[in-house]
């Protein structure tokens, strides 16, 4: 049989997706099932004096009206799983508002409906009487004495503050010869996942049974919290997530609204769907980035950095979601990147403002720490006057360094920087294109190139530096015809974790591909699980199920060796079948194994019946993915317009299991990178309005804004699992943003400007070159 | 997201929706491709208590050659006048302009009749319209008949010469003359696809010189509007780029600039000026070719 692991084999799920054949949430139907419609706040900051339901109460086809005051102590706070320091303020998160609503979009009321009509019509008979607060919506006003607090019972906007450091900072400063200083933007952002968050529950009364079926990317999470929300014992709550249609961190989440829905179901004792509209995902949904900050690098003037330093102000938003207050402190431990950085500082404060939640968004955090460094990079070399590669190159952590810890205790597990960054230049013509930026410019054409050379953390990870458990699960199981079934708790949401564990599988046991079915995403059917987020299915749930399945080969063998009455070293493992390495003429089929293991009249005597095996994997650390990216651009200086010209990726993602999913991965990766880079930008007025509440004023790359990628790769086996695999989910999303603004800045150094904030829209670069040409 | 209840009529022929237009009066909704009248209703910001639906009106859309004139039905789907051969040789203007509207799906829907009623100041067909001096003719539930001029049809933002009960039947265009060069450019709002500034331009020439010129402007001001500074200074003069780059600075004089969150006025009154100089250059270009 030909090797699967390594082969760009065609996704397995992509036949039922592409052909309408897939099965969201929304489609599934119960009978008797009613609709909820979410009453949310218009404004951003209000007291709540009343609610008057009693017009809506009478509406056609009402099953039910509720709101903060009605389900008050029935349903418990929602709670979020990232603790960074002891000391960090919480504010009680109910699933409706009670007293006061924080931020547009907060849930005031529920309406049940015979249908979604109705739900929706007898929201706009509500009356709600509030009293409008002046909203916070700045990060870095709400900090200011002066400032309205939002939460009064904390008494601050400051939700905390943390410090991560390493080696001796002020000492690095004090010696260096040259400091490189820089304000930097990492916008908000709105993840849009294709599919919006939807929630539908039905409550067995008879066994006291609550089934959710909701679009998240943590099944088994979401039914541990909302159990407890409902005061439900654990193993009385089952959680499906059939096919989600995205998620980019938004669905890494327990949201208020699967506790309520659930809530309903159980007190109205009929099935509840509320589907989230799009408008309502903008509004209600978590949002990316936001942090405003400053950073400062020491070097020496022959470019070796001594130090770095960044003090930033982190937007919580209203509230805490899942990891709210753990994304930017995934920043401050991937400062240092890919170079030798001997002393490092990140001090944050994170704050409260009238705005929706943020939490992890493709990348989360380590996005912004990448951005920071490879923008100081390129500010470093223009200072120095020499060329960007070269100062990389120079600084990098050399391959024989690994495993490798940072200053402030970060340990990579391996790369190869220089090589990466070596092919990228080769790959993009660099020599050729700095002869044609020269050219061009006396052309008065503005050309540019942008390097970006970033590590990440990924392969989430060992339990101890994780909020909720870091192991993932993984059953596998032969049926008595043979065919194998997967059982994982890493539930995929389009990656193409079906293809890939069908691989390790397929190829572990010598299995046809077509007989593996992998399961995921329904707590009653799967043992418990973490889910993937951070770059984590393949690293961490493709080792559990790797496990597994040598397991479950291990037992095949010993029986393979009984039926063949030879040793158990005598036999191997070939083609679907097991051989005596002596005598190949004496053989079993996979087939016949299996149906020894569940007919077992002739069968080892101590041998357990049956062919499962289940495998709980835990990391011993993190991944680290890695790679260089370049970008060439050229800039329309009369319009703003950016063209770009050549985009090359070559990215580590240690082994790899299918090149076709890595291929796109980053790609997709690069292009919502693309989108942070050049388009996106999540704003509220001074009001805490969303103006930004509709696909028609938040642009998301569309097929004809992406760039062109060329997508080439190194390869370091990850020591940290037997598979050699780091991550690929998040790296083009981590990696591509710096290399876009880096050849922008880099087309337009000749008209004197330094740096744009994100997103350079036409209008954006526009305005910058003219206020550079202002005397 | 779901709409306000309504009431829901579909008639099949032009009188039939006329005499249910004058029933309905400022209550109903003239329903046509629906690209931007089915979103705001789904986003309850048109609430109609009638909705009157064009599209099983078949004799609606058309686009045919009378002569020196292309007419065309105001029904006709934007994909339609995209790819139509009649247009494309003979008012090549409009199948270009109507390529960048939206997307396919977009395209495939909405309608001429409709876009030019809605009067988005946003839309991409009032530049070329404009550009073109196309007559839009109206009937009303009497029966009777009237042809307004593109220049008098756009009135301000969302707002027509069209009386509550006229609907619009056909959009009618003069065929380009010999030596006739066009260029309809623009610049997208990221998110929308409508145009922050998009610029339709006809040029006609005559020898060494600009006989006859046409410049449509949408998206920068409250409707879209003709650059008359720029034409009245480039007729009889020879189109040399640095005339057209100097005439094209008046491309937004007079006009006070839209502004919101993804451009602000001055942007848009440079793009204006901008997009100008490059659409005529382009477009004398083809004329000289031509």
């Amino acid at each position: 049989m030909p090797r699967l692991v390594g082969q760009s084999f065609k996704r397995v799920e992509d036949p039922r997706l592409i052909t309408g054949e897939g099965r969201y949430v929304d489609d599934v139907q119960l009978p008797r099932m009613c609709y909820a419609a979410i009453l949310r706040s218009p404004y951003a900051h209000a007291r709540i004096r009343n609610i008057d339901t009693s017009k809506a109460e009478k509406a056609e086809g009402i099953v039910a009206v509720l709101t903060g005051k009605d389900i008050l102590g029935k349903i418990r706070p929602l709670p979020c799983a990232a603790h960074p320091v002891p000391e960090m303020k919480t504010p009680t998160h109910y699933a409706l508002a009670v007293n006061k609503v924080y931020f547009v979009g907060h849930p005031v009321a529920v309406v049940v409906a015979e249908d979604r009509y109705l739900a929706r019509d007898a929201l706009d008979l509500i009356e709600v009487d509030y009293e409008e607060l002046p909203p916070v919506t700045d990060p870095q006003k709400a900090l200011q004495p002066d400032a309205p607090i939002i939460h009064e019972d904390l008494g601050t906007n400051l939700a905390f503050e943390w410090k991560i450091e390493g080696g001796d900072v002020d000492a690095a400063f004090a010696q260096a010869e040259v400091v490189v200083r820089q304000e930097f933007v990492n916008q908000r952002l709105i993840p849009v996942p294709m599919e919006p968050r939807c929630v539908l529950a039905e409550w067995d009364a008879g066994n006291r049974l609550l089934t959710i079926w909701t679009s998240t990317q943590i099944p088994h999470l979401v039914r541990s919290l909302v159990a407890g929300m409902l005061h439900l014992p654990e193993n009385h709550v089952r959680v499906i997530a059939p096919d989600v249609g995205g998620g980019f961190g938004q669905k890494l989440q327990v949201y208020v609204e699967e506790a309520l829905i659930g809530y309903l179901a159980m007190t109205l004792d009929r099935p509840v769907k509320w589907t989230e509209t799009r408008r309502e995902n903008f509004m209600a949904s978590i949002h990316g980035r936001d942090q405003v900050g400053v950073m400062e690098l020491a070097l020496k003037r022959d470019g070796t950095i001594l130090g770095l330093r960044y003090e930033v102000i982190a937007d919580m938003g209203a509230y805490y979601q899942l990891l709210t207050p753990a994304i930017p402190t995934l920043t401050g431990l991937m400062l240092c990147g890919a170079y030798k950085i001997p002393a490092v500082r990140m001090s944050k404060k994170a704050v409260f403002t009238n705005k929706m939640s943020t939490d992890a968004y493709r990348g989360a955090g380590r996005p912004e720490a990448t951005f920071l460094l490879e923008r100081m990079m390129d500010l470093a070399a223009k200072e120095l006057g020499v060329d960007p590669a070269e100062i990389r190159r120079k600084n990098f952590i050399p391959p024989d360094a690994f495993p490798y810890t940072t200053p402030h205790g970060i340990t990579y597990d391996s790369g190869n920087y220089e090589e990466a960054l070596n092919r990228a230049l080769e790959l993009v013509e660099y020599e050729k294109w700095r002869k044609e930026q020269q050219e061009a410019r006396k052309q008065g054409r503005y050309i540019g190139i942008g390097i970006s050379s970033y590590v990440e953390i990924c392969g989430m990870g060992p339990s101890k530096a994780m909020p909720a458990g870091g192991w993932e699960s993984a059953t596998v199981r032969v049926e008595p015809s043979g065919k194998v079934v997967v059982l994982t708790g890493a539930h995929p949401h389009g990656q193409g974790e079906e293809t890939s564990f069908t691989q390790i599988v397929a190829e572990e046991l010598g299995v046809a591909p077509e007989d593996v079915m992998v399961i995921h995403g329904d707590t009653e059917k799967v043992q418990y699980g973490i889910g993937i987020f951070g770059s984590r299915g393949l690293a961490v749930g493709g080792t559990a199920v790797y496990i597994a399945a040598q397991r479950v080969k291990e037992k095949a063998r010993k029986i393979a060796a009984f039926l063949l009455n030879v040793s158990e070293g005598e036999v191997e493992s070939k083609d679907g079948t097991f051989v005596s390495r002596h005598d190949p003429s004496k053989f079993v089929t996979w087939q016949q194994i299996a149906a020894a293991a569940y007919d077992p009249k002739n069968y080892p005597p101590d041998m357990e019946p049956g062919l499962v095996a289940t495998a709980f994997y835990e990391p011993s650390n993190f991944t680290f993915p890695s790679g260089t990216h370049i970008c060439v651009c050229e800039v329309d200086i009369e319009t703003g317009e950016v063209k770009i010209l050549r985009y090359v990726a070559v990215d580590d993602c240690g082994k790899v299991v299918n090149p076709l999913l890595v291929e796109g991965q980053i790609i997709g990766g690069i292009v919502q990178a693309f989108g942070q880079a050049m388009m996106e930008r999540c704003v509220y007025d001074e009001n805490g309005q969303l103006l930004t509440g509709e696909l028609t004023d938040y642009p998301i790359p569309k097929a004809h804004n992406a760039p062109k990628i060329l997508v080439d790769r190194v390869e370091t086996p990850s020591p940290v699992n037997p598979l050699g695999a780091k991550g690929v989910g998040e790296a083009g999303t981590i990696g591509a943003t710096p290399a876009f603004i880096n050849a922008v800045c880099d087309a337009l150094e000749p008209l004197g400007i330094r740096h744009i904030d994100m997103p350079l829209t036409p209008a954006r670069v526009w305005k910058a070159i003219q206020k550079a040409r202002q005397p | 997201m779901f709409p306000a209840p309504f009431e829901y009529h579909a008639p099949t022929t032009l009188q039939e929706a006329l005499r249910l237009l004058a029933q309905h009066g400022d209550n109903a909704k003239v329903l046509a491709g629906g690209q931007s009248l089915v979103p705001m209703m789904k986003m309850r910001l048109a609430t109609p208590a009638v909705v009157i639906d064009l599209n099983r009106i078949a004799d609606l859309s058309y686009i045919r050659e009378e002569g020196e004139v292309i007419a065309i039905g105001a029904m006709t789907r934007h994909y339609e006048v995209e790819t139509s051969e009649l247009l494309k040789r003979r008012c090549p203007l409009l199948s270009e302009c109507a390529a960048h509207i939206g997307d396919v799906q977009v395209r495939n829907r909405g309608t001429i009749g409709g876009s030019l009623a809605h009067a988005d100041p946003a839309a991409d067909y009032p530049a070329a319209i404009l550009a073109c001096d196309a007559e839009i003719k109206v009937i009303n539930p009497n029966g009777i008949e009237r042809v307004i001029k593109a220049t008098d049809f756009f009135v301000d933002l969302f707002t027509t010469a069209l009386q509550p009960n006229e609907l619009i039947t056909e959009v009618r265009i003069p065929a380009f003359a010999p030596k006739t060069g066009s260029a309809y450019l623009k610049m997208e709002q990221l998110a929308s696809g409508f145009a922050l500034c998009g610029v339709a331009v006809k040029v006609t020439m005559d020898g060494g010189a600009i006989q006859d010129v046409r410049v449509g402007i949408t998206g920068v001001a409250p409707k879209a509007y003709r650059a008359f500074a720029v034409e009245d200074a480039l007729k009889g003069k020879s189109p040399d780029p640095s005339t057209v780059e100097q005439v094209a600075q008046h491309a937004a004089d007079g006009v006070t600039p839209l502004e919101d969150i993804h451009a602000d006025a001055e942007y848009r009154a440079h793009l204006a000026r901008v997009l100008t100089k490059r659409a005529l250059l382009k477009a004398i270009e083809r004329a000289q070719a031509s």
